[in-house]
């Protein structure tokens, strides 16, 4: 800081070392490398601070205003740093300085950074002052607008807004012509970036003006050639309802989103029931009563599937926000009608998207009706042939626990959940796993005991690994929720029972079920039931189950007691220390290293190695006074010595046969050369 | 039954003579020809999967306007090999589209059978100078003499041609990519295989949405594959693709979100008395352009051109015979595979004029107010720089002049089947095997377009640069 605010010490001398990163960061502005380029580039402000602000301005911006040929991460990363560089420039009074580079950011043909930079050029307009923004930034909008390429008209659309409320009435009246020519400009790019910025621009404009100026462009925008363009006018189209009084919306808004919603266009409609629920709120009560219950009602039954998945989409909050007075009437006569008929739909993701908020309108139905008209809708969703949908209904069954209790449903619910639990892909099954917690707590214990309890148990032994990785999780939350008795009762006896299993798959599932199981069940069931069996699995013939034991006795050891730590953990772990496969020795190692923080150190070493290749750290362990491991190092050096012996008398054979036939060749002086290499490929 | 499509229409390989191999390099065959919008600019793609760009120089004398020269060279793409499926992926341009002018720089979207890639063309013309810790030629100065800071300036500089590829929109096809279309919105394009149309967003690589689907559920159902798809010019919403089986249809997306289901259909009734083994396949329709004013579409079979009006389903309301006298040929024709081959067509400018290219490097012009046509040749010989390209005659009996070819003389593997017109001007270029000819109409006093005399122009026959050496 202490140089920006005197800019000449840079000049001196003996700053050789506090200048050389810098003269680094800048040199590599330019290098080949747009990794170090864009490091550079984002320790901007760090250069700029050791210009000081003068030599910024002078050398730096201009030198930046021309680097538009960068790539794109780089072009990104400098609009954002500019956004925060008026401190940097000396400050409000020189803030005009940092136009330029983001002029020419702003007429880039990459979206991202064009958007960037218009978003910096927003911010830093409200560092101008009224004089500075009618001088510098006001005129910068104007080249933009009427500049020869797309891209930079494009940027200019998301300038008007915020120029607009801080500049006198003429320059006013520029700024809205400026819009009002780019709102007919020739490319559909421009007309697509005036229409999305419409609403934008309406909210800063005088209500006066916005009738007289906004609503023309509206309407124009709205009956566009191009679909993308009338699309996005259907956005302005709410954005300017919040800002018009009610008496003025039903003449001047309506008649353009009544015909949005009946657009020939099937991605119009889609955005209108995108945005109905936004449209709704700024319209009001009445309107929403006499206009948008119809359009809705006729969006549901639309003949495309994007649009009919859109608006069922917002069933639930179309409903819940209809007036108070009138919702019950409303819903029962106009909408209800409509959703019975989507629950047959044709499209999967109609009725899946219905799925996902169906559940929502018990509680605004109330018991009687929900009993009465959405029960028969839940069950038939329940035996839908799509899995997404029943997935969706069961996921959201809280809903319905509250109004009615989940009792009612529970007949159907349970073929539909096994029905699930057994699909043939995988996927689904996966998602009716994460929704098991969920479904226990509303079903409650006896009825899961009695009917999902051998479901879980099944998956267990799943032959896909994320579903068995599931279930063990799913086991945890389960007995989260139940309690520990429970899981000793039920659950425990079954997992540890696979234990003896012949599938080494399902051995294995024991012990990752007990590493999940171990903190929530408590120090008593572990100690008591699963520890036992754990120890017993460290001598099974499978060397994956022999590590697993390794790793869960790591796992669990928290939770054990330092009796059976020492007692009953350690030597089973020495033991396995010693076991002859490599991964079975590392996983033991790492037990020991991280349970027995005392000899950490040496078995790390030794673990980080993985198998004893030098000789040498060998005999450093053997003599090292290390209490636990000393007798089997001991082993492994002698086996190691065994090997090296072993290989070594081959060796040593292979040398004298080879010697042998040499010196009898050299006796027979026969053609000695010729039958060299031969022996040398026997060899 | 993944490759019954393949083989339901097949598309075996060109026959290259051993004398053809041996004169050029099979890389070099020009496979794509496309001028930008405005016309300045004139794209080739070839087998080689290398881009040429070419411009045309600004006017500098009154008869020696519209030279092309070569702008930018680049590798758009390389060999490949789907370890998935064992299949090899060319290198093959199949299509060259430009984007519409965003700013200096040029967009252009190139594919190969399976990827699509949007390359930009640009220009720099300066270069930054002045380092802090190492001078011009890159040596390290001595640190001692870096006194003070120094920020690179920018120094004008001899002008650089740049192409970097801009996005790879790639894994979205299952088959072969026949086309891409640029939409009038300037925000999305399809791209077109033997069996699906995919619609992409210009700035999104990762998805695509299919919006038609003729896969049945079991290939050996299949009846037609889709051959060329493209974009109406003004109306975002329309679309034409044609098949295999001679139909085109359009199909307009503000329907639905899936567009199986045709507007419109383009057949005309087969005439039974052509009725033949080989019907279907000269039915088939190798190529479809939209007219310059969106009224027309222009349909090439393999021995007709047609041009539809888009009102009128039923029937063309012109139908130029191309090449008539290969009706007679058809068998060996199939024998040589030549029968395949997928012809492109053309509109002049004010579409008045339907260009499209034959067999023995002949291309035909026909005149659509005069119903005049004429058959000109492209070839190195006759070729010569600001030669009056003469018309040709293919005669099937005796010949009538000196000049005239019978139809057993024709060569087929000299076969014109990639042309352009460019957008404003009398400006063809014709792609024959690796060269690619620029023709230009010679200026007559009243300006108006008379076909017979296109004239070879200025430098008037270009061939394609030497490939790089590897």
């Amino acid at each position: 800081g202490n140089r920006a605010a005197q800019p000449g010490t840079t000049q001196r001398a003996e700053g050789d070392d506090s200048l050389y990163p810098i003269a680094v960061l800048i040199d590599e502005l330019r290098n080949e490398d747009v990794q170090l380029r864009l490091n550079s580039i984002k320790k901007l402000s760090t250069i700029a601070l050791a210009l000081g602000v003068e030599r910024t301005r002078t050398e730096l911006l201009p030198f930046l205003t021309d680097t538009i040929y960068d790539e794109d991460e780089v072009l990104l990363a400098l609009a954002e740093q500019l956004g925060s560089f008026t401190v940097l420039v000396g400050g409000p009074e020189f803030v005009h300085c940092l136009l330029p580079p983001l002029e020419s950011l702003a007429t880039v043909e990459e979206t991202v950074v064009r958007d960037k930079a218009v978003e910096s050029l927003q911010k830093i307009s409200q560092e101008h002052s009224p004089v500075d923004l009618e001088v510098h930034f006001v005129p910068l909008v104007k080249r933009l607008a009427s500049g020869d390429w797309f891209t930079s008209r494009t940027s200019a659309c998301g300038l008007f807004s915020v120029c607009y409320p801080r500049v006198s009435s003429t320059v006013k009246a520029e700024i809205r012509q400026h819009f009002r020519t780019l709102c007919s400009d020739d490319t559909p790019m421009v007309r697509r970036a005036a229409s999305s910025k419409l609403g934008e621009f309406a909210k800063v404009l005088e209500l006066d003006y916005v009738k007289s100026d906004i609503i023309p462009l509206f309407t124009a925008l709205a009956s566009d050639e191009q679909d993308s363009v009338r699309l996005l006018a259907v956005e302005a189209g709410v954005s300017i309802a919040t800002l018009l009084p009610q008496e003025d919306l039903e003449d001047l808004v309506m008649p353009t989103l009544r015909q949005a919603a009946e657009d020939k266009s099937w991605r119009v409609r889609y955005m209108v029931a995108d945005k109905f629920s936004e449209l709704q709120k700024a319209v009001g009560p009445e309107i929403t009563k006499n206009d948008l219950v119809p359009a809705f009602q006729n969006l549901l039954k639309d003949c495309e599937a994007e649009v009919r998945t859109a608006a069922a989409n917002k069933v639930k909050v179309f409903c819940e926000s209809l007036p108070e007075d009138s919702r019950e009437t409303i819903i029962m006569t106009h909408i209800l009608p409509c959703v019975k008929e989507l629950v047959s739909d044709t499209n999967q993701h109609v009725k899946s998207a219905l799925a996902s908020v169906i559940m929502g309108l018990s509680t605004i139905l109330g018991k009687d009706n929900t009993v009465e008209h959405l029960l028969p809708l839940f069950l038939v969703q329940l035996k839908d042939e799509y899995p997404e949908v029943r997935l969706n209904i069961i996921s959201n069954l809280d809903c319905v626990n509250e109004v009615i209790g989940i009792r009612q449903l529970s007949q159907s619910l349970l073929p539909a959940i096994v029905e699930l639990a057994e699909d043939a892909k995988w996927r689904v099954r996966l998602a009716i796993i994460e929704y098991m917690p969920l479904l226990a707590g509303q079903l409650g214990v006896e009825f899961f005991d009695e009917k999902l309890n051998s479901l879980c148990m099944a998956w267990l032994i799943d032959h896909v690994y994320a579903i068995r990785e599931a279930a063990t999780c799913n086991l945890m939350k389960l007995v989260e929720k139940f309690g520990a008795e429970w899981a000793q009762n039920t659950i425990v006896p079954k997992v540890l029972g696979m234990a003896n299993d012949s599938n080494y798959l399902h051995r294995m599932t024991t012990l990752f079920c007990i590493n999940a199981l171990s903190e929530v069940c408590g120090q008593e069931i572990t100690t008591k039931h699963m520890l036992p069996v754990v120890l017993k699995m460290s001598t099974d013939q499978v060397a994956n189950v022999r590590f697993n034991v390794a790793r869960c006795l790591q796992k669990i050891g928290p939770v054990l007691d330092s009796s059976a730590l020492q007692a009953d953990v350690k030597p089973v772990l020495e033991k396995l220390a010693t076991d002859q496969d490599m991964d079975v020795k590392y996983f033991a190692l790492e037990a020991i290293s991280g349970m027995y923080p005392f000899i950490s150190l040496t078995f790390q070493h030794i673990s980080s190695q993985k198998h004893f290749n030098s000789p040498l750290y060998c005999f450093f362990f053997s003599f090292s006074p290390c209490c636990l491991g000393y007798r089997r190092l001991h082993c492994v050096i002698v086996k190691f010595f065994k090997h090296y012996l072993w290989m070594s008398c081959i060796y040593f054979i292979y040398s004298c046969i080879y010697l042998f036939i040499w010196s009898t060749c050299t006796f027979l002086k026969g053609s000695s050369d010729a039958h060299f290499p031969q022996v040398d490929m026997i060899l | 039954s993944e490759h019954a499509c393949a083989g339901f229409y097949q598309n075996k390989k060109t026959f290259f003579s051993f004398f053809f191999i041996l004169v050029c390099d099979p890389a070099d065959v020009i496979s794509t020809v496309e001028f930008n919008q405005t016309g300045e600019f004139l794209a080739t793609g070839d087998k080689g999967g290398r881009v040429v760009i070419f411009q045309r120089e600004p006017q500098s004398h009154r008869h020696f306007i519209g030279e092309y020269n070569v702008y930018s060279t680049f590798q758009s793409h390389e060999p490949e090999f789907d370890y998935l499926k064992s299949l090899e992926i060319e290198e093959r341009i199949n299509k060259i589209r430009w984007l519409p002018l965003h700013n200096p720089a040029h967009f252009l979207l190139a594919t190969n059978d399976k990827t699509i890639k949007l390359w930009k063309v640009s220009e720099r013309d300066k270069r930054a100078e002045g380092y802090n810790l190492r001078d011009e030629e890159g040596r390290l100065k001595d640190l001692s003499t870096v006194t003070t800071l120094q920020v690179p300036v920018l120094r004008p500089m001899d002008l650089l041609v740049e192409a970097s590829p801009r996005r790879v929109f790639a894994n979205a096809h299952a088959y072969h990519i026949n086309s891409i279309s640029v939409n009038s919105d300037c925000e999305t394009y399809l791209s077109a295989d033997d069996l699906r149309i995919n619609l992409w967003n210009l700035n999104i690589t990762d998805r695509s949405f299919n919006i038609v689907d003729l896969k049945p559920e079991n290939m050996e159902d299949l009846s037609e594959v889709i051959t060329v798809a493209e974009f109406h010019p003004h109306h975002c919403h329309l679309l034409a693709f044609s098949s295999s089986t001679g139909t085109t249809r359009l199909c307009d997306m503000r329907a639905s979100a899936l567009c199986d289901q045709h507007a419109k259909l383009f057949e005309e009734a087969a005439d039974p008395s052509h009725r033949s083994f080989f019907s279907e396949i000269v039915s088939s329709v190798s190529d479809v352009k939209f007219s310059h004013s969106g009224r027309y579409l222009l349909t090439r079979d393999y021995l007709t051109v047609k041009v539809w009006d888009l009102n009128m389903e039923n029937k063309p309301v012109e139908t130029y015979q191309v090449h008539d006298y290969l009706r007679t040929k058809l068998c060996s024709l199939y024998e040589s595979d030549c029968i395949f081959d997928k012809f492109e067509c053309a509109w002049n400018g004010t579409d008045s004029v339907i260009m499209t290219g034959a067999y023995n490097n002949y291309f035909r012009m026909f005149d659509r107010a005069s119903l005049r046509d004429v058959t000109l040749e492209a070839s190195r010989e006759v070729c010569k720089r600001r030669a009056v390209l003469q018309p040709r005659r293919v005669c099937v009996g005796k010949k009538q002049k000196e000049t005239d070819v019978s139809v057993d003389s024709l060569d087929f593997r000299k076969k014109i089947l990639h042309t352009a017109w460019h957008p404003k001007e009398n400006i063809i270029a014709i792609a024959a095997s690796n060269n690619l000819y620029i023709f230009q109409d010679r200026l007559t006093p009243n300006g108006h377009h008379n076909t017979p005399e296109i004239q070879s122009a200025p430098p008037k026959w270009q061939t394609q640069p030497n490939p790089p050496t590897y």
